[in-house]
């Protein structure tokens, strides 16, 4: 057993690097089967966060994790089911894709990571498609409902909306892992 | 908020001190704190919750794969990316990206940037009055060998000035963004070198309170990696979470 190299802010200055043409696009957003998932971050006043930068991964439309490369590079075919997208000045988040099918029988979600300047280690959390299916999901029946509720997207007109609270009213849950 | 109206470094290095004094005795702590008040810029941005602890179930058992079709070879090269030599010692970063349990992580993306050797960023933002290279974008790529191992030339960036406080300098590091075999691995970070004098006074490194995971933030120079009249070199490893998935038969093939 090693001991994990701690993490750090990612910081201000991360544009230049980390965002790429098309980072957003899982899927050309023109495509009869994209959905918009998007969101802002905001802070513990409910101020739009501009420098965070949010990652999305997931399963394909039905179910399968991808296992293709081609994120940075993308053809405009092949769904790798991962990408990233930094904030604007409103502190919003997009990205074009397909909603995720169940992986082995679970309720769907989004899995995303979130980095910000002033964030000093990264945050895991899930966006799970509004739904049915959520009822007999183990992490949400594990929480109170008025925090159940942070973990669910919203349907809207082309997709999904998921708004991150780092922090205060209506703080979404991050998430941790054995072995962190 | 003016300068004026800034905290000084000896306030900063007080509530740094302060915090310090909080670590039990004996205790290790692996990762930042998230509320870490003498970063100022984290005080709205922290969860004031306790991270809520879960098995990782589907996609989160496994990570994006990379390739060469994702990054080409010369991304790794910080110094031939302009028309001319970037100002600043050239150096060789190299080390290998290891999971909790010591395995190498394989073919997998290693993403950095940083800022040249006068401390300054090519990013917009950063009004840091000293001299942008146009040799230089700082930004780098590429992806771990069969042993786990990554491997940059660079230039040996500057320490920078911030607002955080007044006459706050960052000490010089390299930013890096890594991905494990497993979406719960994911990693950013930062590389320093040693024996920064400006360690004790950064509360972005001081978010990491024990000073033995502080410690593993520090690349060793190493000098069988410096090259005759050519480069310097050091060595960094970098060790992730620990993975959850049972491996398939493929890849203890592939590990075998
Ligand atoms: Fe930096």
């Amino acid at each position: 057993m090693s001991t994990p190299t701690p993490g750090q802010t990612v910081g201000p200055f991360f544009h230049d690097a980390l965002p790429y043409p098309g980072d957003s696009e899982l899927v050309p957003p023109g495509r009869a089967d994209a959905v918009r998932l998007h969101g802002r971050v905001l802070d513990g006043a409910g101020t739009p966060v501009p420098d965070a930068l949010v990652e999305l991964w997931q399963a394909d439309a039905d179910g399968h994790v991808p296992r293709e490369p081609g994120s940075l590079r993308r053809d405009g075919f092949t769904f790798t089911g991962w990408g990233r997208s930094a904030t604007d000045d409103a502190g919003h988040w997009s990205f074009a894709t397909v909603a995720p099918g169940s992986v082995s029988g679970g309720a769907p979600f989004f899995a995303l990571t979130v980095f910000a300047r002033g964030l000093p280690n990264r945050l895991f959390t899930r966006a799970y498609l509004p739904g049915p299916a959520l009822g007999g999901d183990p992490l949400l029946g594990s929480l109170p409902a008025d925090r159940r509720s942070t973990l669910v997207a919203t349907a809207d007109r082309q997709g999904f909306a998921f708004d991150v609270r780092l922090q205060g009213e209506g703080e979404t849950v991050f998430l941790t892992y054995p072995r962190h | 908020m003016t300068d004026d109206q800034l905290a000084t470094q000896a306030e900063i290095s007080a509530e740094i001190a302060t915090i310090a004094g909080t670590l039990g005795r004996g205790a290790s702590e692996t990762q930042p704190r998230l509320d870490y008040p003498p970063y100022r810029s984290s005080v709205l941005r922290h969860p004031t919750k306790d991270l809520h602890q879960v098995d990782p179930e589907g996609i989160e058992l496994w990570a994006p794969a990379f390739g060469h079709r994702d990054v080409g070879a010369l991304e790794s090269d910080l110094t031939v990316q302009g028309r001319g030599e970037p100002i600043g010692e050239r150096m060789v970063v190299t080390g290998r990206v290891l999971d909790g349990d010591g395995r190498p992580v394989r073919r997998q993306l290693v993403e950095i940037w940083q800022a040249n050797a006068g401390g300054r960023y090519i990013h917009q933002r950063d009004q840091h009055p000293a001299a942008l290279d146009p040799h230089f974008t700082g930004m780098g790529r590429c992806l771990t060998d069969d042993d786990g191992t990554y491997r940059f030339t660079t230039i040996k960036p500057g320490p920078y000035p911030w607002k955080n406080h007044r006459n706050a300098w960052r000490p010089a590091h390299i930013h890096f963004s890594l991905f494990g075999t497993e979406f719960t691995q994911r990693l950013v970070t930062q590389m320093y070198f040693p024996s920064d004098p400006l360690f004790d006074l950064d509360p972005i490194v001081q978010t990491v309170v024990d000073p033995r995971s502080r410690e593993r933030l520090v690349a060793a120079y190493d000098h069988d990696l410096s090259q005759h009249e050519w480069s310097t070199g050091y060595r960094w490893d970098i060790v992730l979470t620990g993975t959850h998935r049972t491996p398939t038969e493929d890849e203890t093939e592939d590990d075998a």
